[in-house]
């Protein structure tokens, strides 16, 4: 079967290069033949790669141990679950399933135009083709899926315990799917400025890609930070990892255009502008891949192997002068069509936000790649760390949560004093009544920046609940509609103007829980036997009893050994949750640790314990390296007792089981001491709720029900009419 | 004022104002930044005060969970040498910490050792596709 996969990705390698050529033949000669048969090279895309890709995926299923990647990446005591995600636990099967998803969208995108754009969208599918040749190159000349070992060795070193973790299965995918769906609006952008059409149409197809990509990556994201935030060690839920600053950048420029999309739309300007930005975000998209498959830059994402750099650095520097050029050479057609009328307009407030999200990129570019800045210029290289990015990042941060209140109330093109009185007297009041509340509740001093949030969090509350609570009056005054029907028909006649505005909610909830876990989290490291507690922010945390489990593991992630405590959680005498944190630990392949060692002497994974409230999580978690310490001199001692020549080489491996058994059952009677990390973290949930409020909004703004053929209707009868009317 | 004029100036002003705030961004970061070194390049340019970016390998024989919570252990060059620094921790221990293991943590000289910042190890991830790993 790998002949079939590997003659597939050349297959794949041939059928974009056909297409471009095909599209840009059609396109230049006006043969809508050769442009259809380019289109139709995309869906064959997609089908020949999804072939390629149900290949290395059974591979993995059925632990084929030929393929060198199954083999470096899996093994026969991996479950089924996570021999599936194995694939893109390796590079060249994170790039199979980029390259497959970029098809998948592609295919997507071209289906939802087919009937548009007929001018653009033959350049834009060359350039959607460009990427899949690029990227069907890399694993048929660098990395290949499907390279084989004979004769085929019987186990796999198995996928790295700490990837075996549900978000496996679906952290991935969903970022490469951002990924991917960014070279989307990069096509239509390039397509449209060769041909000149930087038109209403374009705008329209772009903005719902880019709100796509926008899904896509900030779900990518989020699940990101959620797996981080479960597992010790990866700096919680954020940690300015060169990784996860380079999956925001492209959505921070992503967010910028799709605010200043909307003066395009409304007032014809900032043209230029909006191009680079799609440009740019496409790019940075790029750079994000190249950074996460690359290892040029110290990440918890090290996935090193520097054979992929200079591919991409060539790709990256084709997309970034061709962006420049044609945006240049297409000024023009650029130009924008109205002034800024006053300072004081939604306009300008969206500009505000647009240079704000751009700062707060190049912060952020800045200091993911200062490590290669500085070592360039000094000759050392240099790292700022979380500190500095803080510095800058919580205060525009603050302005952007901020504006995203005053945006939604400030008029178009000029606001005067009475509709300022009118759309901001609530948001004020609410915003000093927080402002007040805090002073009470928390001394303002430890933390201003978490004060100035919660204030701006609620000015944003109050001015957009006035906007629903004023819609939703017109609408129950204009209709017949019960209340509930009213808001839900309001929302739904403007859904990208509502779905904005949740938008904007879900992003201050998603701040308060930001600045409220990130002002007022207390950890402690602390060393503990049962029977002893330590109080963290109030909650005792007592450890009552060890657990042990051998071979069956609670998680079903294939640890051999499950070593963990039953911790009680108190808060002034009254019982508040157990946890049970235990450290897990995984066979070692190479068998260089003894009989036994070997059983558990591989990687080993803290389980973090979690209880969550809309008020707090509280969680406890074990140092598995402290652990294994602390066994380490019965380990020996059981290896001594297996390496003798009375135990014959079958019976060693029973008796190995058996010994580890005792090891665990020693563990429950005479338990050592082990670090916990304990933690009490306030409103953090609030952060997911808020994301989840984000999302939600996203798919309100781009859900697409018949609202176009309503419109297409609508003015269909209203032109009847007119001619009825005339005759 | 014409129009005109007023928007050159607008322009002027806010790109100057940019201007000055990058220079500002690009001037802290190279005074906040802490250079990364190996262990070998630190025994020679450590002075008290200063933090490092520390990158190394964990010598075997050297880990020790002291009873205070104290995580000791000696870090080597990547490339390997005889020459290891000893660093004293406290913090979460990321999992994939082990000996021969590359990580990255902030130290700053404390007598003859190094004292590292709470909680700012950083481990890479066990890459078992590199191809350097594999050779």
């Amino acid at each position: 079967m790998a002949v079939v996969g590997r003659a597939a990705l050349i297959l794949a390698l041939l059928t974009t290069l056909f297409g471009i050529g095909a599209s840009i033949y059609g396109a230049r000669r006006g043969r809508r033949e050769w442009v259809d048969a380019g289109r139709r090279s995309v869906y064959a895309l997609l089908a020949i790669l999804s072939v390629a890709f149900a290949i290395l995926e059974v591979a993995f299923i059925n632990n084929d141990f030929a393929y060198n990647t199954v083999a470096n990446n899996s093994s026969i005591t991996t479950p089924l679950f996570y021999r599936a995600a194995a694939m893109w636990g390796s590079q060249e099967g994170s790039l199979l399933l980029w390259v497959w998803l970029l098809s998948l969208w592609s295919s997507l995108a071209v289906f939802l135009t087919r009937n548009r754009m007929r001018e653009v969208v033959p350049y834009a599918v060359s350039v959607l083709l460009g990427f899949g040749a690029f990227f069907s190159s890399l694993l048929v000349f660098f990395v290949s899926p499907f390279a084989l070992t004979s004769p085929a060795p019987v186990n796999g070193a198995g996928l790295d315990p700490l990837l075996r973790n549900p978000s496996m299965m679906i952290h991935p995918p969903m970022l490469y799917s951002g990924y991917t769906f960014f070279t989307i609006p990069f096509a239509f952008a390039v397509g449209a400025l060769i041909t000149r059409r930087v038109d209403a149409e374009w705008i329209q197809v772009t903005r719902r890609f880019a709100l796509g990509s926008w899904l896509f990556l900030g779900l990518g994201i989020l699940l990101g930070a959620r797996w981080a935030y479960y597992e010790i060690g990866w700096g919680g839920y954020w940690g300015w990892d060169a990784v996860e600053n380079a999956a925001l950048m492209p959505w921070l420029i992503s967010t910028a255009f799709l605010h200043s999309v909307m003066i395009q739309e409304k007032r014809g300007m900032l043209k230029i502008w909006n191009a680079s930005l799609v440009l740019g975000a496409s790019t940075l998209a790029i750079v994000g891949t190249f950074l996460v498959r690359s290892g040029v830059l110290n990440s918890i994402h090290a996935f090193g192997a520097s054979t992929l750099g200079v591919p991409f650095v060539i790709l990256i520097t084709a997309m970034v002068t061709g962006s420049i050029y044609l945006v240049v050479s297409r000024r023009e057609v650029l130009r924008s069509e109205h002034q800024l009328d006053s300072l004081f307009s939604r306009e300008a407030a969206f500009m505000l936000n647009n240079v704000l999200l751009v700062g707060l990129t190049f912060v952020i570019f800045w200091g993911t790649f200062f490590p290669l800045i500085s070592g360039a210029l000094t000759g050392t290289e240099s790292e700022v760390g979380a500190p500095w990015f803080d510095r800058y990042t919580v205060p525009l941060a603050l302005m952007l949560v901020l504006l995203s209140g005053i945006g939604p109330v400030i008029p178009w093109r000029r606001a005067t004093l009475a509709n300022a009185r009118r759309n901001f007297t609530l948001p004020l009041l609410a915003a000093l009544a927080m402002l007040v509340a805090s002073f009470t509740l928390v001394p303002i001093s430890s933390s201003p920046a978490t004060v100035a949030l919660f204030c701006c969090a609620v000015f944003v509350f109050a001015a957009v609940g006035q906007e629903f609570w004023r819609g939703w009056r017109v609408r129950r005054a204009t209709s017949s509609d019960t209340p509930p029907v009213a808001l839900l028909s309001m929302v739904r006649r403007n859904r990208r103007r509502y779905g904005g505005y949740i938008v904007h909610v879900g992003v201050a909830v998603l701040f308060i829980g930001v600045a409220a876990s990130a002002t007022f989290q207390r950890s402690h490291y602390v060393q503990l036997k049962p029977g002893q507690s330590d109080v963290v922010a109030g909650y005792t945390m007592k450890v009552v009893r060890p657990t042990a489990a051998i071979v069956t593991d609670p998680t079903s992630t294939g640890a051999l050994l499950t070593l963990g405590a039953i911790v009680r959680v108190s808060r002034s005498g009254h019982y508040v949750t157990t946890l049970h944190p235990t450290a897990e630990f995984f066979p070692d392949p190479s068998g260089a640790e003894g009989p036994v060692g070997s059983l558990i002497g591989g990687d080993s994974v803290s389980e973090l314990s979690l209880d969550s409230s809309l008020r707090r999580d509280i969680s406890a978690a074990i140092d598995a390296p402290s652990v294994q310490q602390a066994i380490q001199g019965e380990i020996n001692r059981a290896n001594s007792l297996v390496n003798t020549d009375r135990v014959g080489p079958r019976k060693r491996l029973t008796l190995s089981y058996v010994l580890l058994a005792a090891i665990a059952h020693g563990y429950l009677t005479n338990t050592p001491a082990a670090q916990f990390k304990l933690t009490s973290s306030p409103l953090v949930m609030w952060l997911w709720i808020g994301a989840l409020i984000v999302f939600a909004g996203g798919l309100t703004a781009i859900w697409p029900t018949g609202g176009a053929t309503a419109r297409v209707r609508a003015r269909y009868f209203a032109r009847v009419a007119q001619e009825l009317g005339r005759a | 004022m014409n129009p005109g004029r007023k928007r050159q100036m607008r322009l002027v002003v806010s790109l100057t104002l940019a201007v000055l705030l990058a220079a500002g961004l690009i001037y802290t970061s190279f005074s906040a930044a802490d250079e990364a070194l190996t262990p070998t390049q630190l025994l020679v340019r450590a002075k008290p005060g200063d933090d490092y970016e520390l990158t190394g390998t964990v010598v075997k024989g050297s880990v020790r969970h002291l009873a205070n919570g104290v995580l000791d252990f000696r870090l080597a060059d990547r490339a390997g040498g005889a020459r290891s620094v000893p660093v004293s921790y406290t913090g979460a221990v990321p999992d994939p910490f082990r000996v021969g293991r590359e990580l990255i943590v902030t130290v700053a000289k404390r007598g003859s050792g190094f004292v590292a910042v709470s909680g700012s190890m950083v481990t890479k991830c066990p890459s078992k596709y590199s191809p350097a790993k594999s050779a």
